[in-house]
């Protein structure tokens, strides 16, 4: 399958069908890693990280690996400069020489988009400041489609800060595409989702509602998706020790939720979840990071060769 | 009432908001223009009480947009041979390019002067989202 989107800047730019697609070709490359293991040979992923992601590069990178290809790039650049924005098309019309796809993890918003009008190979958003974030939608959805069966009829449970951290908006906008799905949003009042984003899920029809209890608000959920609460967000310390604690996931609040609840974070996890879940079955975030070395290696895969048919 | 001259060929920019003839004169630089103008401000309107008007002789190639974001209200008559030939009344674009800048300053678009994003107006009719990092630019704080 070819893409319609040349380049992936935006979680919406692909659509259900795609989605659909790269799932699949993500399943069966995890099935028979064997068979793809050499479809990049020859073939070179830039990554540009203008700003430090360990996690998200190392996935990529893997990813990559994993297709037979080859990796290039920096993750340490001037960090003055990218906040500028100062070099990015300069860096992208010279990288694009070098590689034959390329991955950007920018601090300013739209960078991607940006980078990919100067771009003549694939440009994959790694990150674009608090923007947009679209291989971690994808690995969320991936994860969820791979451990629940389907993205549809379901209730999903979203805690933490729902109000910064784009990344969620964008996971809870995806998920909202899909038949018959029910959104519990748990956080302190304070960090409710944004005013636009309850307009936009009003207006798609999607079923939600605002709670502050975390205990009694995920009895039916069939995903826990887990945020960080961060410090800096707010205005005193008091504040947030006081809140903090009443969304932290441990067994106490697991004991509440169904038996086959899936319980999601994007990592990296400050104290949001207990160590103590990592036994539980339930905890599905380390395997989410691993789905997302799959869901990355179709996607890149697709947007280098359109899909398995040429592997 | 006061009798304005009429102009042969040309355009009459006219329910100006009052108050936005002014602006109107010197954002499109009429000082410079070696043609007849008259700027007329608080005149009597039917419809809103005062408006300002701006005519210019031998002159049509007005930029809509521009003005459509500057004063939606006004609607601009063409004129030749001191007839109407046509009559335009300017709404707020749908999209934007190169006029506006982005007021988000975490926008990849913000402080650079070669990147111009394209703005798409939002539903609600109240900004222009960007097309780079997608927040809305609210038309009060667009300052043309
Ligand atoms: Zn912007």
């Amino acid at each position: 399958m070819k893409l319609n989107c040349k380049h992936l800047c935006h979680s919406l730019d692909l659509s259900l069908e795609e989605l659909d697609y790269l799932f699949n070709l993500a399943k069966e490359m995890k099935k028979n890693p064997a068979k793809y293991s050499n479809s990049l040979a020859g073939h070179i992923l830039g990554t540009l990280f203008f700003e430090p992601s360990t996690r998200t590069r190392l996935s990529f990178e893997s990813a990559m690996l994993r297709l037979g290809g080859q990796v290039l790039g920096f993750s340490d650049s001037d960090q003055s400069s990218a906040k500028k924005g100062e070099g990015l098309w300069d860096t992208v019309r010279v990288m694009d020489g070098y590689c034959d796809i390329m991955v950007i993890r920018h601090p300013k918003e739209g960078s991607s988009l940006l980078a990919s009008e100067y771009s003549q190979v694939p440009v994959i958003n790694g990150g674009d400041g608090g923007h947009q974030h679209p291989t971690q939608t994808l690995t969320d959805l991936f994860t969820i489609v791979t451990e629940k069966g389907s993205l549809e009829n379901k209730n999903f449970a979203f805690v933490g800060d729902l109000k910064h951290g784009r990344t969620v908006h964008s996971t809870l906008l995806a998920l909202a595409r899909y038949k018959g799905n029910k959104f519990t949003l748990i956080s302190p009042s304070e960090l409710k989702i944004p005013a636009y984003l309850r307009e936009q899920l009003t207006k798609m029809g999607a079923e939600f509602e605002e709670s502050t209890d975390l205990k009694s608000a995920i009895s039916d959920a069939d995903v826990l998706y887990s945020t960080r609460i961060q410090k800096e967000r707010f205005f005193n310390e008091e504040d947030y020790l006081k809140l903090k604690d009443n969304y932290i996931i441990n067994n106490c609040v697991l004991s509440h939720g169904k038996k086959d609840m899936l319980v999601l974070h994007p990592l990296p996890r400050v104290n949001e979840i207990s160590i103590e879940v990592d036994s539980d079955p339930r905890a599905g975030f380390f395997r989410q990071a691993k789905l997302g070395v799959y869901i990355r290696m179709a996607l890149i895969h697709t947007l280098i060769k359109g899909g398995h048919t040429n592997a | 009432m006061l009798k304005v001259a009429s102009i042969k060929n040309g355009v009459v920019i006219d329910h100006i908001t009052p108050g936005n003839g002014l602006k109107i004169f010197s954002k499109l630089n009429l000082k410079d223009i070696d043609e007849p103008v008259i700027l007329l401000r608080n005149a009597d309107s039917s419809k809103a009480g005062k408006k300002d008007v701006v005519k210019i002789e031998n002159f049509y190639d007005l930029p809509l947009e521009y003005l459509g974001i500057l004063d939606s209200n006004i609607t601009i008559n063409y004129i030749k041979d001191e007839k109407i030939i046509d009559k335009k009344s300017v709404s707020l674009p749908l999209k934007i390019k190169g006029i506006v800048k982005c007021k988000n300053p975490r926008c990849i678009s913000f402080e650079q002067k070669d990147v111009s994003p394209e703005f798409t107006l939002n539903n609600r009719e109240d900004g222009y989202i960007c097309s780079y990092c997608e927040e809305t630019t609210s038309l009060k704080r667009i300052k043309l």
